[in-house]
C-alpha cells in the first residue's frame, strides 16, 4: 500500500445487511444459467416424463421468483465464500460473526426453513440457521467479495471423495465420477451440477469441488484441456439414462464444473460435489470507505 | 403423458390395486406429514408400546419439512425430500397399515419387500418444486412433535396434489425401467 493512501473500512452492519439479502435472494431467484439449461434441456430432453419435469421446474423458478417464495423447501446449510482484500479493515466486530448474523436475519426475514442442528449426535435446532460453513481466502485490494451458496442436504449427501492412485490417471478419475453419480441415481434432484476437485489433498479436493460449483451453468473451466474434460464428463453422465428425477431420459445433468490443484507425487485425490438444479449461489463485491 | 389417475384418501387396498408404476396421479383429501426426526419418534413410540399420533391404516405419509409460511400462506414451499433415510422406518409403518408414501429418490428391498407383502405404493413428487408444490395444499395444521419445527408431523388437505407413481404394489420399479430404456453405455 503507498503511503499517501488513507486506509479502506468497512463497518460489519454493511456485511450484514449483504449477507441478509443474499441468503434471501439465492433461495427465491434461480440463476438465469440454469433456467437457460432447462429450457435448452426441454428441447433435447427424449423421455416424455423428463419434458413433463423440465416444464414444472420453469413454473416453479418462476413462481418463487413472482411470489418471493423460497424455489425449494431445503433451503440449505448456508456455504458462504469470502474473498478479502487484505488492505481492507473490517470495523464494529468480527467479519465470522457478522456474516453469521446476515445469515441469522436472511433465514428469519425471507422465511426461509431452518435445517442447521447444534450437534451431529444431539441434533436439536439451532433455529436461526446458524452456524453457516464459511471459506476464507485472502487476496490482493481493499474490496470484500462475498457468495452465498446454500446448498441443500438431498444432493450433498450424495458426495464422495477417493484417494486415487497417480496410476489410475484421468480414466480412473473420470470413472469415479461418473460411478458415483450412477449410484445417486434420483436421490439428488436430477439434473443436477457436478462440481468435481482434482488434486491438492483430501480436504483441498473437497473444498475444489464445492467451489466449481459455484460456477455459473454453460462456463467452462478456462483452461481448454480441462474444459474438454468437463464436456466428455458430461456426455458419459448423460449416457446413465438417470434423467430428469430419475425418471429415465438423456439429461442427468446440466454441466460438469471441474477444478484442479497441484498435488503431492503420491497422490490423485478427487472429490465429487453433487448440486440438485436448485443450483443456489448469488455474489456481491463491497467496496471500502476511506475513513 | 397419459391422463392423470385421480385419488382421494384414505388409500385403501381397493384404490391401490389400480395404480401402476408410471401413473401421473393427482390426490386430494387428507396426507400426513414426516420426515426423519417423526420417523424416529413414532418408531420409537411403538416399541415402547404407545400409540401413533394418527392412525396410519390406509393413510398417505408425505416426505416433507417445509418452510414457514409467509402471512397469507396455508404453508411454505413444501417439496419431497430424500426417501431413503426413512428407509429403515418405513416397513414398520406398512406393516401397521400405511399404504402411501410420497417422496423422492431409491428405496432398499426391505421397503418394497414390505410393500409387496403387505399392500402400498411409493409416490414421487417432483424434487425441488416446493413453491409449486405449495399451491395444491389447502390447508396445514401441526398434529405431532411441534418441538420438531419443519420436522413436525402436520395433516395436510391437498387438492390434485400431482405424483407418479415410482413404485407399485407388485414392486414394479420406474427408476428401474427409465433408466434401462435410456441408458447407452
Amino acid at each position: 500500500m503507498k503511503g499517501e493512501e488513507k486506509l479502506k473500512r468497512i463497518h460489519i452492519n454493511t456485511i450484514i445487511d449483504a449477507v441478509e439479502k443474499l441468503c434471501i435472494k439465492a433461495n427465491y431467484d434461480l440463476g438465469k444459467d440454469v433456467i437457460a439449461s432447462f429450457n435448452k434441456a426441454l428441447t433435447t430432453e427424449e423421455s416424455p416424463l423428463g419434458r413433463e419435469v423440465f416444464a414444472r421446474l420453469i413454473e416453479n423458478a418462476a413462481i418463487a421468483h413472482e411470489e418471493r417464495v423460497p424455489m425449494c423447501q431445503d433451503t440449505g446449510m448456508t456455504v458462504i465464500f469470502v474473498e478479502l482484500g487484505q488492505d481492507l479493515h473490517i470495523e464494529g466486530g468480527l467479519l465470522t460473526d457478522a456474516l453469521n448474523e446476515g445469515v441469522r436475519r436472511g433465514y428469519e426475514k425471507g422465511y426461509l426453513r431452518k435445517s442447521v442442528v447444534n450437534d451431529p449426535f444431539e441434533r436439536v435446532n439451532t433455529q436461526d440457521n446458524t452456524p453457516a460453513i464459511i471459506h476464507y481466502d485472502l487476496v490482493q485490494g481493499d474490496e470484500l467479495h462475498i457468495t452465498v451458496a446454500p446448498k441443500g442436504a438431498g444432493s450433498e449427501n450424495m458426495g464422495a471423495i477417493k484417494m486415487c492412485k497417480p496410476s489410475d490417471g484421468l480414466e480412473g478419475v473420470m470413472q469415479f465420477v461418473v460411478d458415483t453419480v450412477d449410484k445417486a441415481g434420483g436421490n439428488p434432484c436430477p439434473p443436477i451440477i457436478v462440481g468435481v476437485g482434482v488434486g491438492g489433498n483430501m480436504e483441498k479436493a473437497t473444498l475444489l469441488a464445492k467451489k466449481a460449483l459455484t460456477r455459473d451453468v454453460g462456463v467452462h473451466n478456462p483452461e481448454e484441456r480441462l474444459a474438454k474434460i468437463e464436456e466428455e464428463l458430461l456426455e458419459r453422465i448423460n449416457k446413465l439414462g438417470i434423467g430428469p428425477q430419475g425418471f429415465g431420459g438423456v439429461n442427468t445433468a446440466l454441466a460438469v464444473n471441474l477444478e484442479v490443484y497441484p498435488t503431492h507425487i503420491a497422490m490423485l485425490p478427487v472429490a465429487v460435489n453433487i448440486n440438485c438444479h436448485a443450483a443456489r449461489h448469488k455474489e456481491i463485491t463491497l467496496k471500502g470507505r476511506e475513513e | 403423458m397419459a391422463e392423470a389417475v385421480r385419488i382421494e384418501t384414505p388409500l385403501t387396498h381397493e384404490k391401490l390395486a389400480q395404480l401402476k408404476t408410471g401413473d401421473n396421479v393427482l390426490i386430494s383429501g387428507v396426507i400426513y406429514t414426516g420426515r426423519d426426526a417423526a420417523h424416529k419418534k413414532m418408531v420409537e413410540a411403538l416399541a415402547r408400546g404407545e400409540e401413533l399420533p394418527f392412525d396410519v391404516k390406509d393413510q398417505v405419509i408425505f416426505f416433507v419439512g417445509p418452510t414457514p409460511p409467509k402471512p397469507g400462506q396455508v404453508i411454505g414451499s413444501a417439496g419431497p425430500t430424500t426417501s431413503y433415510r426413512m428407509d429403515v422406518y418405513s416397513p414398520i409403518l406398512i406393516e401397521r397399515g400405511l399404504t402411501g408414501m410420497i417422496g423422492k429418490g431409491l428405496r432398499s428391498e426391505e421397503v418394497v419387500a414390505a410393500m409387496k407383502k403387505y399392500g402400498a405404493v411409493y409416490f414421487g413428487a417432483i424434487g425441488g418444486s416446493g413453491a409449486l408444490l405449495a399451491k395444491r395444499i389447502t390447508a396445514a395444521e401441526v398434529i405431532a412433535y411441534p418441538e420438531l419445527g419443519p420436522e413436525a408431523v402436520r395433516r395436510l388437505e391437498v387438492k390434485d396434489f400431482p405424483v407418479m407413481v415410482i413404485i407399485d404394489q407388485e414392486g414394479n420399479n420406474l427408476y428401474e425401467k427409465g433408466k434401462a430404456q435410456y441408458r447407452r453405455i
